[in-house]
């Protein structure tokens, strides 16, 4: 380990250099508008390209002076080609959209593909190769048996060391919260028990229950939301007493693999006024990425916020299987790209990847809402939460900072390739203030919200993209 | 030329049980849509090579767990790979010791179809003294109440090599 003598000393490996950018910037780009089917565990009477078809002429209603003829290209997104048995299917979408001859690329980047794909789509008009890109992503998860699309999700795992183990993602992230719930609960709150078994016994125990709070959040969250899968009025108890899968994720935890689609449109300034008067600028957009196998991260320094001092963190091997280094390089690329310095303060809300209640927390250090070690306490506080639903706990802190209004991929579902962009659409309606007029319900608009993030992340978090949107009226 | 009429369901599961055995079956909706299912079978066997990491697949069958250490900075690595991740340069064979501890774990009560008639198994990322990255492993021989971070153990190998990183796994020490 990092700490023994023999090896080399931790500051030879600071691992990562910080991350700058943009070094140019580029011209600005607008989000004009996002479509979504509903993400259902099935949905046997459409297939791929009729879900994209769906998704997209929902966001082409809501922008009626959009023709097909100002669509300049598109980037089509989804993860596997396994689930389908379709190869080169983004050809196919490209094709049932009556999109050619115009350009078009798949993006493909595990559970980031769909936030990947928005990327792609920004950089085509940033660069003003086009004035108006669409993006659309789908995944049909449901043509296979739900343990043959674990395996098929796990093969995103190292096949030579890591798949034949036991390959199972629900797995890799349970080994990874017992980390992170040894160094910020064990070593802090129950540093004063002695026997090391009880005192971790303790210590999951505690960061179980918290992490319960985020499945109820996003679940209740959902009830409002009518394109997700499972919104439920769950309790914290039913949570931790639902089906043990991986110790210490038991199933209300876990998100579930999904039939659906999304679509955004991307814009030039000029297109982006001809088209709308409340078009939402994408002020920021970042990357990260980190080794492939757990069980090569480093163990080195803190890749630190501008609030963080790196003493703050000296006994702290980082980013170690207990933090995702490539989620806080994300986040500090498209933080400075936004001119971000306080994102607890500066955002109004997030759209975050918690397709584990355990990474979502994990996820709030990564981001900067809190420093690494708070994330229990964060939750605690109630922070994340919003203002006015019943969660059947205290949320003293509730409206702070919103995470996954929405209800997020626990609640919404994890239709892969659609997933980020699902989370552009939901941002888009908002900052727009039109939650109302698409959930049929305004319960889950966060008032006067100006700025929200969204968060798309792949693999045991071997790349993670994080983009600012703003409304501009 | 005819056939039976095709079995027409609401229920799911039961158009999967007609698939296996009549290869099509259709689905009905709520709405009344209907969607026709057939049985794809995908088989296939990959003619995989471990190139680079070759040594350390036939180490296991000599009872010998290879990590690799960088030549340039020294680095290493309880996984071995062929070239640094920090520095570039090349990495050299070494022993690693055949006892460590648990960095981390957990119990999976459930897995993949290839793994799930093996539920529940311990998944265990082991890290050993003086070594500066971690070997991914599954922990046999005790369950989910008996295992903790900081746990020591020793690795065991499959007396009949299969070439695979399951060749090699861990139990609870003997010794302290
Ligand atoms: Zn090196």
């Amino acid at each position: 380990m990092a700490e023994t003598k023999k090896g080399p000393k931790r500051d030879l490996f600071p691992g990562t250099p910080t991350p700058s950018s943009p070094r140019r910037p580029g011209r600005r780009v607008y989000m004009v508008s996002g479509g979504v089917t509903k993400f259902a565990k099935a949905h046997p009477t459409m297939d791929f390209r009729l879900m994209c078809k769906r998704a997209f002429d929902l966001a082409k209603a809501d922008v009626p002076n959009l023709t097909n003829a100002m669509i300049d290209g598109s980037r089509v997104s989804y993860f596997s080609d396994h689930f389908s048995r379709q190869l080169k299917a983004a050809s196919m979408v490209q094709d049932y959209l009556g999109l050619n001859p115009r350009g078009s690329v798949r993006i493909e980047w595990g559970g980031a593909t769909g936030g990947e794909c928005f990327q792609a789509a920004y950089e085509a008009v940033a660069s003003g190769r086009m004035d108006c890109c669409l993006a659309v992503g789908y995944e049909t998860m449901s043509r296979v048996p739900t343990w043959k699309g674990n395996e098929f999700i796990a093969l995103a795992s190292d096949t030579n060391f890591d798949f034949p183990l036991g390959g199972f993602y629900t797995g890799y992230y349970a080994l990874m919260v017992n980390r992170h719930i040894y160094e910020y609960v064990r070593r802090r709150k129950f540093a004063h028990v002695k026997d090391e078994r009880e005192a971790q016994r303790l210590a999951v125990e505690y960061g179980t229950r918290i992490m319960a709070k985020v499945s109820v959040k996003n679940h209740r969250n959902a009830l409002d939301n009518p394109y997700a899968q499972y919104p439920k009025a769950i309790d914290v108890e039913g949570v931790l007493h639902s089906e043990m899968v991986s110790y210490p994720l038991t199933r209300e935890q876990i998100c579930t693999m999904s039939d659906g689609a999304a679509a955004v449109f991307l814009c030039s300034e000029e297109r982006a006024k001809e088209l709308t008067d409340a078009p939402v600028q994408v002020t920021g957009v970042g990357c990260g990425t980190d080794t492939m196998r757990l069980a090569d991260r480093p163990f080195g320094k803190v890749l630190l916020t501008p609030k963080e001092k790196a003493e703050e963190y000296a006994d702290l091997p980082y980013p170690g299987v207990h933090s995702f280094r490539a989620g806080r390089a994300a986040g500090l690329e498209a933080y400075r790209h936004a001119g971000i310095e306080d994102p607890n303060r500066e955002l109004d809300f997030i759209e975050l990847h918690d397709a584990y209640s355990s990474s979502e927390i994990q996820t709030y250090e990564d981001l900067g809402l809190c420093k690494y070690g708070e994330g229990y306490d964060f939750v605690e506080r109630g922070d994340p939460f919003l203002k006015g639903v019943d969660y059947g706990f205290e949320v003293p802190r509730a409206g702070a900072i919103p995470v996954n209004p929405s209800g997020g991929l626990i609640a919404c579902g994890h239709p892969v390739g659609a997933t980020g962009l699902m989370q552009a659409v939901f941002a888009f309606w908002q900052l727009e203030g039109s939650i109302g007029k698409h959930f049929g319900s305004g319960r889950l608009q966060i008032p006067n919200a100006r700025r929200g993030a969204i968060h798309s992340h792949a693999g045991t978090g071997s790349a993670v993209t994080v983009s600012i949107l703003e409304a501009r009226p | 030329m005819s056939r039976a009429p095709l079995t027409k369901s609401r229920k799911f599961t039961e158009v999967q049980q007609r698939l296996s055995s009549e290869g099509a079956a259709i689905f009905v909706d709520r709405e009344g849509k209907e969607a026709l299912y057939v049985l794809s079978p995908y088989r296939i066997d990959y003619v995989h090579s471990y190139a680079e990491d070759s040594p350390f697949f036939l180490g296991l069958a000599e009872h010998r767990l290879r990590g690799s250490r960088c030549t340039g900075c020294a680095y290493v690595y309880g996984t071995p790979r062929g070239h640094c991740q920090f520095c570039g340069e090349p990495t050299e064979w070494v022993d690693l010791p055949l006892s460590g501890k648990v960095h981390s774990w957990t119990t999976c009560h459930f897995g993949s179809e290839a793994f799930l008639k093996e539920t529940p198994y311990n998944l265990v990322l082991v890290e050993f003294e003086g070594v500066n990255s971690l070997l991914f492993s599954r922990l046999k021989d005790c369950g989910e109440k008996d295992i903790y971070v900081g746990m020591p153990v020793e690795a065991r190998f499959a007396p009949e090599p299969k070439f695979s990183i399951t060749d090699v796994w861990f139990v609870p020490a003997t010794k302290k």
